[in-house]
Order: structure tokens, then sequence, then C-alpha cells
């Protein structure tokens, strides 16, 4: 992979060595520098515990876009495919989570227990394990028996996937927004004047330990390094006994049970889905996955992050009409700039 | 019964056919050379042998049982591992990382430790490498890098697909020293060489590949007094 990159790089390396190179990345910083001038002072103005409530807010919100990030960039990590269905598997796992908590007993007013605690691992658990079924099962019905194809065709599958899904979302539960149950008291701490909420810390904190969580995977096991593996050199990884197959499906299934998680807590954040949320947050998250680098996971869950957090603060302090073109301004100036991303590979492949 | 028994193979890359009746043989302790110009069919044959790819017809059998329907990540497990063309290393990995990638299908890793100190020994370069990243180092210590992975493998037989190629002369009498050296041990090694003389100098036999058929076989003392051989191969 990155043969392309490689040479839009190389491409980008001689324009850049020039003067012209100088004034687009002074051209570069001087955007960043506008923008940043221009929160400043939007934040002086509005003062800090607003400015803190946001950035609680653009934390929680850039958590659930790395959770679903990871899931496009380990796919097309290891079969360069941009697996469109990723994001309505997110969607998928918002809408099975809203219907397994009431049979959890986890109801809007209810008393949050202990109980609830346990009763709310399992709806994680069961909603996680049926979106990496979901995903493998994708995998081997609409992927697999193409992947000798020429790059389009999956790539077309993909969509083809991701309508089906936002169809069968559709017709479960109809075209409007529906409501997701508030279950997460709304019990909170002050800090500075800004409120941190429980929701706010289950986000975060979820986040943070399924990242972790996943990196040490890749980094230790046994399954992770055959991952890195097979995304590096296919062949290679055959000739050395990893069984490429199972490597992808697994892939699918890590990818899509971070998707789940991010599903379930998109609703219990928001409180809110509709059949193709999976659409939207998927844009999002997908140029995520490119602005921190695809194929790296390192790059996703940054990327989400960043691209949450941008969301977010704009939402907070400009016109969120504006939101979508900020974000994509930014995934352009960075494909300018940076085609490989941010953590982009820098390790020649050969 | 030799040791890996080739007989009468077909390889097809879609309609285009690229082995024609290979039959081949490698016996225990042996160094078996591969010699034969581009497209011949030489990284076809290894690639055949370890189930990247599948004759049509014809029989692999090795160490008693029938390879030529194997699936690739199967092959190493029964004893085969091939340093393959290009090296083919993985590059966002360290020289430790891809050494290890080596066992991935051994079951036994008891003798980890000294496997690791067998590859450093035969090739020092390596170890003084070993948290480098593979695609960063040289071309010379990329080939002994992947030479080492298979070797990790504990394979029962070692396929080296151009291990000579685009390396300075220097290193190309080091590659050979090795592989006699790693023969020494009692490791059989089928190699495939364009590098046709040293290829016959280290090899106990050898075959010919033309245009996907064995056309001649023999000691490698005969190839190299051979006056096709010699026409075709050594430019004399």
């Amino acid at each position: 992979m990155g043969t392309i990159g490689e040479a839009v790089r190389r491409r980008r390396g001689g324009l850049r060595a020039g003067a012209a190179g100088r004034i687009l990345d002074f051209a570069l910083i001087a955007i960043i520098a506008i923008f940043l001038i221009l929160l400043g002072t939007k934040v002086v103005a509005q003062g800090g515990s607003f400015f803190l409530q946001i950035l609680t807010f653009a934390v929680a919100n850039g958590g659930i876009y790395a959770l679903i990030a990871l899931g496009y960039t380990m796919v097309y990590g290891i079969i360069e495919l941009i697996n469109f269905a990723h994001g309505d598997v997110f969607a998928f796992g918002a809408f099975l989570s809203a219907s397994l908590l009431p049979i959890f007993g986890l109801r809007e007013g209810g008393t949050f227990t202990a109980g609830s605690v346990i009763a709310l691992l399992a709806v994680f658990g069961l909603t996680m394990l049926s979106c990496g079924i979901l995903n493998i099962s994708i995998e081997r019905i609409a992927y697999r028996p193409l992947r000798h194809a020429p790059r389009l065709a999956p790539l077309i599958t993909a969509v083809g996937v991701s309508f089906f899904l936002e169809g069968v979302l559709f017709l479960w539960k109809g075209p409007s927004n529906v409501h997701y149950a508030n279950i997460i008291p709304n019990a909170g701490f002050e800090i500075f004047g800004a409120t941190i909420g429980a929701k706010d810390l289950l986000v975060i904190g979820v986040s943070i330990v399924l990242v972790i969580g996943l990196a040490l995977f890749v980094d230790r096991t046994r399954l992770g390094k055959a991952m890195r593996a097979t995304a590096q050199d296919r062949d290679a990884a055959l000739l050395m006994g990893i069984d490429i197959d199972r490597t992808i499906a697994a892939t699918f299934f890590i990818g899509a049970i971070l998707a789940g998680a991010g599903g379930t807590m998109y609703g219990l954040y928001y409180n809110t889905s509709v059949f193709d949320l999976g659409f939207s947050a998927g844009l999002v998250a997908f140029t995520a996955a490119v602005f921190g680098g695809i194929g790296n996971i390192y790059g996703a869950a940054i990327g989400g992050l960043v691209i949450g957090m941008i969301q977010s603060f704009w939402d907070g302090y400009f016109d969120s009409a504006w939101t979508q073109v900020v974000i994509f301004t930014i995934l352009i100036l960075v494909l300018i700039f940076r085609p490989t991303g941010l953590l982009g590979m820098r390790v020649p492949e050969k | 019964m030799a040791l890996l028994e080739i007989s009468k193979i077909d390889v097809f890359y879609g309609r285009v056919q690229a082995l024609r009746g290979v039959t081949l043989s490698v016996d225990a302790g042996e160094i078996v050379a591969l010699i034969g110009s581009n497209g011949a069919g030489k990284t076809t044959t290894l690639r055949t042998i370890s189930g990247l790819m599948h004759p049509t017809t014809g029989t692999i059998s090795f160490d008693g049982r029938q390879l030529q329907q194997t699936k690739a990540h199967e092959v190493v497990r029964v004893g085969i591992c091939q340093s393959p063309e290009g090296r083919r290393l993985f590059p966002r990995m360290t020289v430790f990382d891809n050494l290890m990638m080596g066992t991935y299908a051994r079951k036994d890793l008891s003798r980890l430790q000294d496997d690791i100190a067998n590859v450093y020994s035969l090739f020092p370069r390596l170890k003084e490498r070993t948290k480098q990243l593979a695609g960063t180092l040289s071309g010379g210590e990329q080939q002994m890098l992947a030479i080492g992975r298979a070797l990790m493998a504990h394979p029962k037989l070692l396929m080296l697909d151009e291990p000579s190629l685009g390396l300075a002369p220097i290193l190309v009498e080091t590659i050979f020293r090795v592989c006699t050296d790693i023969n020494a041990q009692g490791m059989p090694i089928l190699l495939v060489e364009q590098n046709a003389s040293k290829a016959l100098e280290i090899a106990h036999r050898a075959y010919v590949l033309e245009t996907g058929s064995i056309v001649q076989t023999g000691t490698g003392k005969e190839l190299l007094s051979s006056p096709d051989v010699q026409r075709a191969y050594l430019g004399m």
C-alpha cells in the first residue's frame, strides 16, 4: 500500500523544495493561526467555564469518532478497501442497543443501581458481538468473493452494502429520528463552573480503554501481529503460515466491535439515532481516519479525537451550519500538505 | 524416496501456461539449484511448492505428504519455508519482529534463543540492527533478514529465491558462503538463481528451466562444464 501516496508525496516533495512550497506552508500556518486567534477571542469573550464545558463535549464527541475511525483504518490497512458500510454497522449498534436496553431492564426514569451497571455491560457486550458478527458476514458474503477483482468492484459493493443496511434500519425504525432512552443518571460534578456529567465520563473513559486495548492487542498478541504482517505484505504473511482469510475476518470483527461500542455510546450520549446516522457519522469518521493517516490506528484515534473536537468547538463557538464545511476544508488542507495524513507512513515500503 | 518430489506439474496464470510437466526432486542434505533465464518459471516453481499457486496436474510430495492442493499457510507447517523473490520483509516491523514472524507457524518454541543466536552468528550485521525497521535496511541486509526469517521457521527444506539479486559482489559472496554454511548444518536447500555460475559451484545437483520445462539436469559440476549451459547461462 502507499505506492500512490508515495508517488504523490515525492512530487510534492519536489514542489515543496521551491519557493512556492514555502508560501504554501506559510499559508497553512496562517490559516491555522487565524482560526486559533478567532477561537481565542471567542473563548476570552465567553469565559472559561463555557470553554471547559465545550471541551468536555468535544473530547466525548471525539472519542466516539475515534472508535468509528479505527474500523475504517484497520480494514483499509489490511485489504485497502474503504468499507463504506462501516458507518452503518455503527448505526446498527445504536439501533440494536436501543432495543436491548429495555430487555435488560434499563428504562428512562428508572433508578440506576449496581445491577444497572451489569445490565449496561451486557448491552455493550451483546451489541459489540452482534456488530462484529454482522461485519464478518458482510466481509464473507460481499467482499471476500471480490478479493482478486479490480479494486473498484469491492468499493462499489461496499457502497451497495451501505445502502442495504440503511434500508434495513429504515424498515426497522422508520424515517425519522428515534429517541434513545436516557438511562445514564444526570449526576455530575462541577469544576470551574462547568458540569462534567456521568455520560461524559462514561464516553471518555470507555473510548480511552478501548483505544488502549486495541493498541495493546495489535502490538502484543499473536493475532495482532498477524494483522500487521498481513497489512504489510500479504504473500509474505502467507509464507510465514498466517491464515489470511481468518486474519482479515478478525480485522472486520474487531473494527466492528469498536463501532458497536461507539454506536451504543452515541445513543447513550445524544439520546437519539436515525436510520442514516451511519452515513453522516461514517463520513466524518472516515475523514478522521484519512486525516490521521489511513491504515494507521494511532492516526485514526488522534484523527477522530481532533475532528470530533473541531466539530464541537465550531458548533459551540461559531455557526454549526458551517461545521461540515470546516471539517472537509481541513481534510483538503491536510491532503494538500500531507497527502499521507498526520501519521502517514514514513517508512519505505520495500 | 526423496524429501521433496515434484512430478509432472502444470501451472497456469489464467490461460498462460507457466510450467509444463516439471519434475524435480530434492534429497535430504542437498543443495539443489534451479537455473534459467527471466520468465523461465523458476519463481513460479517455488510459489507452487509453497502453495501460493496450485498445479492443474501433477503431484508434489514432501516428507510423505501430498502438497499439490495444500494452502500456503499450511505448507510452512509441513516444513517448507522460503525466502521469496524481492525479500518481501515486513517493512514497518523491526529486524527482531521480522525474525519472530518466521516462528509464527512453529509449535515448539523451546529453542528460540538458540535460533536467534544462530541467525545472528550467520549474519552479525542483523544483530547490530535488531531494533531497526526492516524497510530501512540496505538491500544486502534485507536479504540476510529474509533468509534469517525463513530459518526461524525451522524448515525441513529451505527455499531461496534469487538471494543474490541486486547485491554488491562482496555481499553475493557472503550470501553464497552462508548458503553452504547452512547446508553444512544439515539443511537441504532449493536455490533459484540467475547467477548460474555461483549457484552451480555450490549446488550438489541442478536443473535448467527453459520456458516452463526442465531441459537439463545433472550435478553442479556437470552443468558447469556443459557446453549448452556455458553458452546460455555462463556467457562463455
